[in-house]
């Protein structure tokens, strides 16, 4: 018992020193045709941090999130999550997805299955859970983000901020070891934002590594560890907010700033 | 050109043999269509390169050439490879590879109407891409191709009068041969135009209904009472 919890004191010691990376971005670029949308991106995000990534329109934050979990290929540099590369092997592209959590713009939840469904799926099919097991699981997930009332209802029946806390909700339920949100209240009416957003903070407040591409600047300040700003391919900015905001070191940082923050 | 209710008393027995022909013809004929249907546009639509040209060339001869010429293919010139077939399977296979080769077009284009953020999501999730296919992309591609897919089936029905040129008995054969021995042409083709329409017109409703029952995110009690029972537990509560 004793010795157990000497163990894990040093344990916790040596993880707060220098907690592990879960995702290491090398020299990494992208090319749409002929179009270079990520140059040379260098990145690495450890256990429990949380990353807010922002940027104009085109800067490549959502093309960069999308690499992390193989939704696009880049042609050059290296990506590894987790202790695992991601290439073109498929296997380890499989075992990358099923640690890594991702929430879209546009929900993208199963319109042909209820809410509870849309949760346990994965779950069940993917770690090989039962279905009582797997629709328990949901459930406690789905109260988490306070749409557990809902779970009989089909997405189109639900208002756009409960059907992105019930995305929020389907991804958890894998257990993922990194969430990746791409814009999740762009698409969201102004008073929905909140309760995605509070959800968010939540799941911070809990430890959860998270990469957020968002405009929202009040939770970047509130929950992220470091943001970083990204513009035409390129990451110009790293820093944590309070750096970032009070003193950005580059000009477009700070005209990109001013626009997001005069209003 | 007067109609008695002796005449349909008299040609109903025949008829009626031709009408089972024809519904037995049309259903066989619709589910190999829709196996083959879908199978074509799963190819198509996979990432299986060697199947593709092949199930390009198939759908691009069959809806290059015309039903009526294809059935005295199968039935005539394929015997001579020494694939002898009944008049009956002759004409289910040349209909089943005719209507499966349009399907596959329609089934296609549901594989490909489905938003492309269903299948990142299903991939951001883990899934196995046999079963994104089989729990996210059919389900939903199948669903919305039911008008055209119900189209395709009461032209079917329709189209099976053309196998009559090999010899089938069907409906309108079963009228052809009452016609040739009575001249009573007016009742005869009167009374199987009636027939046809007596089946393809409840089609029709069955197919409305098979549209509206399948609606994707309809309130699941107007859709299916008793599994709205079962995923409403103690918690569920109205949404005002």
């Amino acid at each position: 018992m004793n010795a157990s919890s000497v163990d894990s004191a040093a344990l916790t010691a040596a993880t707060e020193v220098e907690p592990r990376k879960i995702v290491e971005i090398q020299n990494l670029s992208k090319w749409y045709g002929s179009y270079h949308a990520l140059k040379a991106v260098d990145l690495t995000v450890r256990l429990g941090e949380r990353i807010v990534i922002c940027g104009p329109s085109g800067s490549g934050k959502s093309t960069l999130i999308r690499c992390i979990n193989r939704l696009e290929r880049f042609q050059e540099g290296s990506l590894i999550v987790d202790g695992v590369p991601v290439d073109d092997n498929a296997r380890n592209i499989d075992t990358v997805r099923r640690e890594v959590g991702m929430v879209f713009q546009a929900f993208n939840l199963f319109p042909h299955l209820t809410v509870l469904e849309n949760c346990a799926l994965a779950p069940r099919r993917v770690r090989g859970l039962s279905q009582a097991t797997a629709e328990a699981m949901a459930m406690s997930f789905l109260e988490r983000v306070r749409v557990h009332d809902q779970a009989g209802k089909y997405p189109m029946q639900l208002s756009g901020g409960q059907q992105q806390r019930v995305a929020i909700a389907r991804a958890l339920c894998m257990k993922p070891r990194l969430m990746l949100f791409d814009e999740p209240t762009s698409a969201l009416d102004p008073e929905m934002v909140r309760e995605v957003l509070d959800v968010m903070v939540d799941l911070a407040t809990e430890g959860m590594t998270m990469i957020c591409v968002t405009h929202e600047m009040g939770f970047a300040r509130r929950v992220a560890d470091r943001v970083v700003f990204m513009n035409e391919g390129r990451i110009l900015e790293d820093a944590d907010p309070t750096a970032f905001f009070e003193s950005p070191t580059h000009e477009r940082t700070k005209a990109f700033l001013s626009q997001v923050l005069s209003y | 050109m007067d109609f008695s209710v002796q005449d349909i008393v008299d040609f109903a027995p025949d008829l009626f043999k031709g009408a089972v022909v024809t519904v037995e013809i049309t259903l066989i004929s619709m589910i190999f269509a829709l196996i083959i249907g879908l199978a074509v546009a799963c190819i198509r639509t996979s990432t299986l390169t060697v199947l593709k040209p092949p199930a390009i060339l198939f759908v691009d001869v069959l809806r290059g050439t015309p039903l009526i010429l294809q059935i005295f293919y199968i039935y005539y010139v394929l015997p001579l490879a020494g694939f002898a077939l009944d008049a009956f399977t002759a004409g289910v296979i040349a209909l089943s590879l005719n209507y499966g080769a349009y399907l596959s077009e329609v089934f296609r284009s549901g594989i490909e109407g489905v938003a492309a953020g269903q299948r990142e999501a299903a991939w951001s999730l883990g899934l196995p891409q046999r079963q994104i296919m089989s729990l996210i992309i059919l389900p939903q591609a199948i669903r919305a191709v039911i008008p055209a897919a119900a189209n395709y089936f009461i032209a079917l029905f329709k189209d099976s009068a053309l196998v009559s040129v090999i010899a089938i008995t069907e409906l309108l054969r079963a009228g052809q041969l009452l016609a040739a021995s009575t001249y009573k042409v007016f009742e005869i083709y009167t009374l199987v135009a009636l027939i046809y329409l007596g089946i393809s017109y409840p089609a029709s409703w069955f197919t409305a209904w098979l549209e509206s029952y399948f609606r994707i995110g309809k309130p699941p009690k107007a859709r299916k009472p008793k599994r709205a029972a079962k995923a409403s537990g103690p918690v569920m509560e109205a949404r005002p």
